[in-house]
């Protein structure tokens, strides 16, 4: 009988391993933990209490109830969950296979579009970055002068509205005189039509968002009763127009930074510049202007041929040490799990390993107006965070545990999953 | 008989005389801690290469005036980089015409003004295997190079005395090109195990007709003919014959089982999967082989043969007992090899040497020169890298690089601009963005937008 019950309970645990691990709620105390909290300094030999998915309390914990589960940290780091503010996680599967690309629709001006719409929940990528600790990535449509509007979201929820941290923003390509890749094969007179073409359009553009302002402001006055017609791009324009919401501006030349410092300037929009790859050479506009950039991948080439090895990772301290806000991003789908190194590197190469990690935690939290909930270490915010053996800009550094919104998740993907299936074959060479 | 010799001897002449013309040079390292691969790590020890070789290794060495001497104290020194794939120095990549172009040769399209060699250096990678593209099945051979940044002669550039090796490609690159592209086989995995058969069956003919030929042309009586020569089917002959090493670009378990059955009816083993992102699937049946596995540390998921793929490959590769690279196959991860053999401490704790060797000693054996380089040994090449912090540290920076004991690589030294050719026509206003997956592609992106 013994005997039965313990075939029983293996049966049942192969069952149950078997299965999709989900994730755990419930309350949580980390204990003895080394608590990098981002933004009040680091905290030796402390607890952080998860309860209800917020951080509810740093330090001493005093009796803790039953139900709360403790994890015990000594020897562990904590750190909030990595923010990557550039990628196409959720809206791209397998890049080279069209039918799993959601992230261009068709034409040119789309700021209607919203990537959180098309966001696979469960796409096998989630998983396979959320466990090196990165929780939180903007998720961000590509193509024209408009191609729609990025979404904050968190990596785990069964739908696209529990995984949204609260923010999106319309996207702009700022019209580019570059190339675009070794594939690009626009003559110079091509790509300096085209640039033309697209600053007509923004032109044109905005003459239309501000009549239409000026439109929808006579009708909420209750200067008119005739109806708008339905144009869903001004209507997503319009909040962006009247400075509500930031605009986030692709550019990555030089002279296209400039001309786009300058267009900020006349239409006064609240910008983010986004990519920059060149703004080491623009930094003190950049930052006399005020405006906040999103730069990355470090790890990349250098744009040009006559360019320092090493300007991409030098680029964010540049801009840094000029007075400019700056986060980090990968503008990756399946690989967002480098956003770590990404930081790693401008570290190596310039920034403070405090600087660089706060370029993908808090200054994005701050960026994507979340910084009252995510970003930093701090009673009140949510439980977004994870524990590691070290630092995560290390690749010797494990990451044990992750939480988002208070959920523990399951440390599994498909490339955990893959490992434990072959590490050790079996059968291995025989049949 | 006297004619041959003579032939013999200026042929050696020349061939001496244009080995003869690449630099040596005499450095003395200093007090570094002295990651051999081969022999542990080595604390305040100094390395002396002398006439390009290095000469010694150990404590309070000295060396003649004519040594540059480097205090390379709280700093790391360990051999050059290796990068197994890649697509540097090339100016052509891909002759996407025809499944089967052995007879064509990357060798005679090398291109040492490419600053990518340069930036190669200022990430520690002192040598290259500067490859075919992976549009045909059996595509073209590739190039060995050392990174003698700053020559215009791409002799130069040539790691004399290294293997031949030749392009082989699996899966959806030559189905794409030539079944989709062309409408001629293979459009399938299938036709491109059939693409091989062919391609190995006609040249072992070919190969048997003239080893007859040539073993009764001068046999009184004999009225045969010598056959037509042929230098695609010359290529092949001379991979049956084991002269090349096979560099075969592949994902899946599959095609890599398929590739080692079609060898061993063959009789080939000289072979190293690249890529080969299914490689830990099959890894009892590549160790079994003896093949090279030569893989991304990361890469996975931007084309559908490597969405079922792991982050884990090297390390379960390694643990299988298979010899295992990290490559870059990509101008970009060129410049950081030793941050991607770092990678394999996060997806599998491989240790310290066992991550190091995938980017020294085990791509030099996949290349055959690890009796050259791939660790500091005496006598070996004076290839070596001094880095700031331990080189899998994400705080490692190169400091400086040397090749053959000449410095083409020093950080206090290093320009903004440092290409040594410019091109008049270049429009230096327009810049390219991105980085894109699989440089194999090159030369063929007509089949990618057609």
């Amino acid at each position: 009988m013994k005997k039965l019950s313990f075939i029983l309970l293996i049966a049942i645990i192969g069952v149950c391993s078997a299965q999709n691990p989900k994730a755990e709620g419930g309350s949580f105390a980390l204990m003895n933990a080394t608590i990098h909290t981002v933004t009040n300094g680091t905290l030796e030999n402390s607890n952080l209490l998860i309860k209800d998915g917020k951080i509810a309390r740093i330090g001493e914990l005093g009796s803790l109830g039953a139900d709360v589960k403790k994890i015990d940290c000594s020897g562990l780091h904590v750190f909030p969950g990595m923010i990557d503010s550039g990628t196409s996680l959720g809206l791209v599967e397998v890049s080279s296979v069209d039918r799993t690309d959601d992230s261009r629709e068709i034409g040119n001006v789309i700021p209607h579009m919203k990537a959180l719409t098309a966001v696979n929940p469960n796409s096998a990528l989630i998983p396979v970055t959320r466990v090196s600790g990165v929780t939180t990535v903007l998720t961000v449509p590509e193509g024209g002068l408009f191609p729609g509007q990025a979404a904050l979201i968190n990596l785990h929820g069964y739908t696209p509205d529990q995984m949204s941290a609260g923010f999106s923003a319309a996207v702009m390509n700022f019209p580019s005189s570059g190339k675009r890749g070794w594939w690009d094969r626009r003559s110079d007179e091509e790509i300096e039509k085209e640039t033309r073409e697209n600053m007509k359009e923004l032109a044109d553009i905005w003459t239309k968002v501000e009549q239409y302002h000026e439109l929808d402001s006579i009708k909420a006055n209750g200067g008119t009763s005739v109806s708008m017609d339905y144009y869903p791009e001004m209507k997503a324009l319009l909040p962006v127009y009247r400075k509500e919401v930031p605009l986030m501006i692709e550019v990555n030349k030089e002279k296209d930074i400039r001309k786009a410092l300058e267009w900020v300037e006349e239409t006064g929009v609240r910008a983010i510049l986004t990519g920059v790859e060149e703004g080491f050479r623009v930094a003190d506009e950049i930052a006399e202007a005020g405006i906040p950039v999103i730069v990355g991948p470090t790890l990349s080439t250098p744009a040009r041929d006559y360019d320092r090895y090493d300007r991409p990772y030098t680029n964010p301290s540049d801009l840094m040490e000029a007075g400019v806000k700056v986060a980090i991003r990968t503008s990756e789908a399946e690989n967002v799990r480098n956003l770590p190194y990404n930081a790693g590197f401008a570290a190596a190469y310039g920034m403070t390993e405090e600087e660089a990690f706060k370029a993908i935690s808090i200054i994005p939290a701050e960026l994507f107006q979340v910084s009252d909930k995510l970003g930093s270490l701090e009673e009140g915010k949510q439980a977004t965070l994870f524990i590691s053996t070290g630092h995560p800009f290390e690749t010797s550094t494990d990451v044990e545990h992750v939480f988002i919104n208070g959920w523990k998740i399951p440390m599994q993907s498909r490339h955990t999953e893959l490992y434990e299936e072959f590490l050790q074959r079996s059968p291995g060479l025989e049949k | 008989m006297k004619k041959q010799l003579i032939f013999i001897m200026i042929l050696q002449f020349v061939v001496v005389s244009i080995w003869a013309q690449t630099k040596k040079g005499e450095v003395l390292i200093k007090n570094a801690t002295v990651i051999t691969i081969t022999d542990g790590t080595k604390e305040n020890t100094d390395v002396y290469i002398k006439d390009g070789k290095i000469s010694k290794i150990g404590t309070d060495l000295s060396a003649s005036s004519n040594a540059t001497v480097v205090d390379a104290t709280g700093q790391y020194v360990m051999p050059g980089i290796i990068d197994a794939h890649s697509h540097i120095a090339l100016d052509a990549v891909n002759e996407a015409t025809s499944p089967v172009t052995a007879q064509v040769w990357v060798g005679d399209a090398l291109d040492p003004f490419d600053v990518s060699i340069y930036r190669a250096l200022a990430g520690g990678v002192t040598i290259s295997h500067a490859m075919h593209g992976s549009a045909n099945a059996i595509g073209g051979q590739n190039e060995t190079i050392k990174h003698r940044w700053g020559t215009v002669k791409m002799d130069d550039l040539r790691m004399e005395g290294a293997p031949r090796t030749i392009k082989f490609a699996l899966g959806e690159n030559p189905t794409r090109v030539h079944g989709a592209g062309n409408n001629i086989v293979p459009r399938t995995r299938m036709g491109v195990e059939q693409v091989f058969r062919r391609a190995f069956s006609e040249a072992k003919e070919y190969m048997e007709s003239w080893d007859e030929y040539n073993a009764n042309k001068n046999k009184r009586g004999y009225k045969g003919m010598a056959p037509e020569y042929d230098l695609q089917k010359e290529v092949v002959a001379d991979i049956l014959r084991g002269e090349i090493i096979v560099h075969c670009h592949s994902y899946r378990a599959d095609e890599i089982l398929m590739l080692m059955d079609v060898f061993k009816d063959y009789g080939v083993e000289k072979l190293v999967f690249q890529h080969v992102n299914e490689g830990f699937k099959v890894a009892p049946e590549l160790a079994e082989f003896g093949a090279g596995a030569s893989v991304f540390a990361d890469w996975w998921a931007y084309k559908f043969e490597v969405y079922y793929s792991t982050a884990y490959n090297a390390a379960i590769l390694t643990k299988n007992g298979v010899t295992t690279s990290i490559n870059s196959d990509s101008g970009e991860l060129i410049r950081h090899l030793y941050h991607e053999a770092a990678k394999t401490q996060k997806y599998g704790d491989l240790s310290d040497d066992e991550a190091l060797k995938l980017i020294t000693l085990n791509p030099a054996k996949q290349l055959g020169i690890d009796d050259r380089v791939g660790s500091l040994e005496v006598g070996k090449d004076g290839d070596v890298v001094i880095f700031k912090n331990h080189p899998l540290s994400i705080y490692a920076v190169p400091q400086m690089t040397f090749v053959d004991g000449v410095k083409y690589f020093d950080i206090s030294d290093d320009q903004d601009d440092m290409r040594i050719y410019v091109d008049p026509s270049e429009d230096i206003d327009v810049m390219r963005s991105r980085t894109e997956h699989e440089k194999c592609m090159a030369n063929a992106e007509w089949f990618l937008t057609n």
